[in-house]
């Protein structure tokens, strides 16, 4: 497939990998050498490649970002080249790559918002306090990534436009078979009394963390299940007031124009806020590292009050794609 | 937060003051980088406006076209396949299309002849496209020669020329009668050139076609859609090509803003060494360079894609046009519709920015671990 999108996406994951391959050759030389008290020209090296690489994972991780992005937003686009596609669905359906795919790079996506945040927190420490744990967590992250790449590639190169795919309607349907399946045949009430459940926990731990300055693993925790439960929340109930029909419970398609483009504005934030609430658990237990513990002061409320502002955005979308649509299930559902 | 932000204003401050120092290097890299961008663009508008153009235009087309195929070659379809086609559940409408081409020696060009049932023709009169009205210099009323199958000479009356808004299609298109037509060409009543039929609920358009090849099972089913993305695969297939073919300009221009960024000017050094001098961190002077590749990068994106906008939607892609030029003699003149696809701009923006930035950062970080002492000696 020589499609130009598909050709960047292919082009940024392999540079993606490549920038973290040298990354990790260097992650290796830092845990196994690095010594601040010492005053050894290696020392002084690795000192000064530290800049260059962490540069580099900070280019590669906002390009990993985009990607995730631009993937969706391409298997959006491609649903018209292949019979029986009508959505994103049809073509991550397409062959056994494409959800493995999206799923390596939404973790990707977690693992480098946490990679980012710890990176700035370790850079305002003046003796670098958690240059190996940063480090150690790349090598982590670097299988990830390598994963990612291989995967898309076989995506993407295996791709058969003969093919009849499965569309949304069947995947995402209650009578159907899988995870999908049965998370479309949760009952609304269920699933929207979870979501306002969910949503005042997380608040309210994100208020606490945030005044409290301790603590971030709460809000970690509680972003984490007020994330899947969003995601449960939008197949089993908004997506069905999104589209006004009582049984189409795809949750691509609200990405798609003639929904005015509402997913973006319900996924960006609700991943923005769930990223930053997983790395406020991350940034939390530094608070006792001496270099670390006025820094730590300042950022944790920061995080808390980011996280809390993207999940309020992200609610209050689905509240209002709810409240806007004409789909009324008074008796049925309530 | 506030702080943070009004650091990055005196980044951005500082950074132009030294851009505009040193203004011919920075003009430099920016027309470079303009000129690879605005050729990246224009390829991808003109592809996409053609895309989308034909996209437009299969919209109103038939669901499904039926072409009669003997001895692996398309034949004209009996009139009588119709009725053997009979009733189908889901089929609006179904009829007889006649249509072909007519090579005029005169011009040296083919014209598409096609029946039109809507003009009312009476036998002599035809309608023309603008490429044909240009080409023999026709208007209303004049008359255009037509050499027969037999040889005869037929004479045709223009009674209308096609409006211009369609012209990427209808410039060399000439409608006729359709008995103008069975007398030009010799085909006799029977005989259609291929059938068409409208289907109102798309998902029974498979089932149609498979019944289609059952009754008659010498023809071949056209599907709109089969069309469609065939359109969309070949028109996003040649944009691949196009971009590796510019992908070796890219990796020049790559090259080309790795030396520019490596090989730093005696007084650059000097200016660097100076600032780390007075206090400045590797990690600040790597903010500073990082600013200046956002500014370039920005500028030429905007610029390379605005002009590559009018190059494509006002000019009709003047550069491309002697290549496309070649195509026939009849060459439509035409406007494309004017759309940006978020998309390709993605697409663009990772194609430019990307290994601009990679280019950049190890020079960068060279220029910014320098110790002062070392340049300012």
């Amino acid at each position: 497939m020589l499609n130009p999108a598909i050709l960047v996406l292919l082009m940024v994951s392999i540079i993606i990998s490549t920038m973290l391959l040298v990354a990790a050759t260097f992650a290796f030389r830092i845990l196994r050498h690095w010594d601040i008290q010492s005053g050894s020209e290696l020392q002084l090296r690795l000192e000064r490649r530290t800049y260059l690489v962490s540069t580099l994972l900070i280019w590669a991780f906002l390009f990993e970002f985009l990607s995730l992005l631009l993937f969706i937003y391409n298997a959006e686009s491609l649903s018209g080249q292949f019979v029986g596609a009508m959505c994103a669905t049809g073509v991550l359906n397409l062959n056994p790559w494409g959800w493995p795919t999206l799923f390596l790079k939404i973790a990707m996506f977690f693992v480098s918002a946490i990679w980012l945040v710890l990176n700035y927190l370790d850079n305002r420490g003046y003796d670098y306090p958690l240059i190996r744990f940063k480090y150690a967590l790349l090598l982590l992250a670097l299988p990830l990534v390598v994963a990612e790449t291989i995967v898309q590639w076989l995506h993407f190169t295996e791709m058969e436009p003969n093919l009849i795919t499965s569309c949304c309607g069947t995947l995402f349907s209650a009578d159907a078979q899988g995870i999908s399946a049965e998370v479309s045949g949760i009952t609304p009430a269920k699933s929207i009394v979870t979501l306002a459940i969910s949503a005042i926990l997380v608040i309210a731990a994100g208020v606490w963390v945030a005044l409290r300055g301790r603590s971030g693993w709460l809000l970690s925790i509680m972003g984490a299940a007020a994330f899947v439960i969003a995601l449960l929340a939008i197949i089993s109930s908004i997506s069905l007031y999104i589209y006004e029909h009582p049984h189409h419970h795809c949750p691509f398609c609200i990405l798609k124009q003639g929904h005015g483009y509402v997913g973006y504005f319900l996924y960006i934030p609700l991943f923005l806020a769930t990223a930053l609430s997983l790395s406020a658990g991350f940034v939390s237990p530094w608070r006792k590292i001496v270099s670390l513990s006025q820094t730590v002061a300042e950022m944790l409320p920061v995080i808390s009050w980011l996280a809390l502002f993207f999940f309020i955005q992200f609610y209050l979308t689905a509240a209002w794609s709810v409240w806007v649509s004409r789909l009324t299930m008074m008796e049925v559902w309530w | 937060m506030i702080t943070i932000l009004r650091k990055q204003r005196y980044f951005i401050d500082y950074t132009l003051g030294t851009m505009m120092r040193h203004k011919g290097k920075s003009l430099g890299l920016l027309s470079v980088y303009t000129m690879i961008i605005f050729m990246l663009a224009s390829v991808m508008l003109f592809s996409h406006a053609m895309r989308s153009e034909a996209v437009a235009l299969l919209a109103d087309s038939p669901e499904i076209i039926v072409q009669r195929i003997q001895a692996g070659r398309s034949v004209m379809v009996p009139a009588e396949y119709l009725q053997r086609i009979g009733k189908l559940r889901g089929v609006t409408e179904k009829r007889g299309r006649l249509w072909g081409y007519y090579y005029d020696p005169a011009v040296k060009a083919n014209y598409t002849v096609m029946v039109s049932e809507q003009d009312n023709l009476s036998i002599n009169d035809i309608v023309i496209g603008a490429g044909i009205a240009r080409t023999r210099g026709l208007s209303v009323g004049d008359y255009l020669t037509l050499r027969s199958h037999e040889g005869k000479a037929f004479s045709f009356r223009v009674v209308r020329l096609l409006e211009s808004e369609s012209e990427l299609i209808s410039s060399d298109l000439l409608l006729i009668s359709s008995v103008g037509y069975r007398r030009l060409f010799g085909i006799d009543e029977s005989y259609y050139t291929d059938l068409v039929l409208s289907v109102r609920n798309p998902r029974e358009i498979q089932k149609i076609a498979e019944k289609l090849t059952r009754l008659l099972p010498d023809s071949r089913p056209i599907l709109r859609a089969e069309i469609l993305r065939t359109y969309e695969s070949l028109f996003s297939w040649r944009q691949g090509v196009m971009l590796i073919l510019l992908l070796g300009s890219v990796l020049a221009f790559v090259i080309f803003a790795w030396d520019k960024a490596s090989g730093l000017s005696a007084e650059e050094r000097k200016e660097i060494g100076i600032l780390k001098a007075v206090g400045w961190e590797t990690g600040e002077v790597m903010r500073m360079k990082f600013w200046e590749g956002v500014i370039i990068s920005l500028m030429a994106f905007l610029i390379g894609y605005l002009a590559a906008y009018l190059h494509v939607f006002y000019t009709s892609a003047g550069l491309f046009e002697p290549v496309l030029k070649g195509w026939s003699v009849l060459y439509p003149s035409f406007q494309l519709t004017p759309s940006v696809d978020g998309l390709q701009l993605a697409t663009l923006f990772f194609f430019t920015v990307l290994p601009y930035t990679l280019a950049t950062i190890v020079p960068v970080w060279r220029a910014s671990i320098t110790d002062p002492d070392l340049v300012m000696r």
